[in-house]
């Protein structure tokens, strides 16, 4: 679905959806500040950005980070920062490009964990880019294959990890397809 | 030698006795540049950051209309001032030449370019993945084009203090249009042609020392904001 080009129809659309790049661009201000970002473009007051950036660092484990400045932060924690950012004021949707790529196993961890939390307890409908066959079976609750920008086929994990259709995701699911 | 020797001694004794003479000419010469870059940072950076953030195709020409114009030799600035605002010409109603306010017009016509210019570079190093986060977090364009701003604040400093050091020590824009008229228009570049050519080297020597100090904490901030903004 295309989105309208009228603007503020596009942005109203826009800011049901909050999206996390896989090369994180956090702004040169504190953690806080950036996590806030997203809630005063929406106009939120003061008191209402201080309780839900506060209650939500708190969620996410990112408390102690609060006052850091986020270009200083390590690759990880800049991640989480951007995810905590994106979903501050509740999108409907996230879409998350490669989240964990470049990550050592720890924060991969520590990521997964958080997106199945704010899945779980937030109600945000994730959509997640992974060239991880393990992390997609750990984490997902639909699977979509896609080869060459086409979609090969889709269906609940378990099906896709252990009866697919289609032979070509058999053997990219069972590391033995060469792409 | 001993007559520079004596220059410097005596120029000291004028810097530090408050010369009311050398104050005066201090004094304008900072209310000149720094009105002129005051007005061109409002006209550079916006234009800068808009240029930035267009597609590079489509600003090409203009690109190099405002490198071109960045490197403007201050005495061919100062020409087209005067052309503009002298009796005969389009702007002579207004019977500005020869008053602080056209040597502000000239600066402000040779420090726009460079703010411009070198906004543009430092905002284009990361301006557009910064719109895209902003607007991806749910800002309007008004925000998403503050953001980049504060964002490349490193680079636009930089552009500000690097427009500032060029007009503050110009000579030839300001002689044009303002004529070095004493107590009217006489700033520290004109004054210093003006007494080293009457070999009056003392103030000369005076209002070169100061210029190097203004040079000094000017590019001392320069200085720490391109160290600041490597370091992060």
């Amino acid at each position: 679905m295309a989105l309208p080009n009228n603007g503020l129809e596009r942005l109203r659309i826009q800011r049901k959806m909050a999206l996390v790049f896989q090369k994180t661009l956090l702004f040169k201000d504190s953690v806080w500040n950036n996590v806030a970002y997203g809630l005063r473009a929406r106009g939120y007051s003061r008191g209402e950005v201080n309780k839900l950036v506060d209650k939500l660092l708190e969620q996410v484990g990112l408390k102690d980070l609060a006052a850091r400045r986020a270009d200083t932060l390590s690759g990880g924690e800049a991640q989480r920062v951007a995810i905590a950012r994106a979903v501050a004021f509740n999108p409907e949707l996230l879409l998350l490009d490669e989240p964990t790529a470049n990550l050592d196993p720890v924060n991969i961890e520590l990521i997964e964990e958080m997106i199945r939390q704010l899945n779980r307890e937030k109600s945000i409908t994730v959509v997640m880019v992974t060239h991880n066959v393990f992390q997609a079976r750990r984490i997902a609750d639909q699977v979509i294959f896609i080869d060459q920008g086409e979609i090969v086929e889709m269906g609940p994990t378990e099906k896709i990890f252990t009866d697919p259709d289609n032979e070509n995701t058999r053997l990219y699911v069972e590391g033995k397809a060469i792409f | 030698m001993s007559r520079t020797f004596e220059g410097i001694i005596e120029a000291f004794r004028l810097i530090l006795a408050f010369d009311a003479d050398l104050l005066q000419i201090v004094f304008l010469s900072l209310q000149v540049s720094v009105t002129a870059i005051l007005l061109s940072t409002l006209l550079g950076v916006p234009l800068g950051t808009l240029l930035a953030l267009k597609p590079e195709k489509k600003t090409r020409l203009i690109n190099k209309v405002i490198f071109t114009f960045m490197g403007m030799p201050p005495v061919v600035g100062g020409l087209i001032i005067y052309l503009l605002l002298s009796r005969m010409g389009p702007l002579g109603v207004l019977g500005l030449l020869y008053s602080p306010t056209a040597m502000i017009i000239a600066q402000i016509f040779l420090a726009t370019p460079i703010i411009t210019g070198l906004t543009m570079v430092g905002v284009r190093a990361k301006g557009e993945k910064i719109e895209e986060t902003a607007r991806s977090l749910g800002a309007g364009s008004a925000l998403a084009a503050w953001t980049v701003v504060k964002e490349s604040r490193f680079g636009i400093f930089g552009a500000i203090i690097t427009g500032f050091s060029r007009v503050v020590a110009e000579v030839g824009a300001v002689m044009i249009v303002g004529g070095n008229i004493a107590g009217h228009t006489r700033v520290m570049t004109t004054a210093i042609v003006l007494e080293t050519r009457k070999g009056n080297f003392e103030l000369a020597i005076g209002l070169g020392i100061i210029l190097l100090i203004i040079s000094f904490v000017v590019n001392s901030m320069l200085y720490n904001i391109q160290k600041g903004g490597r370091s992060y």
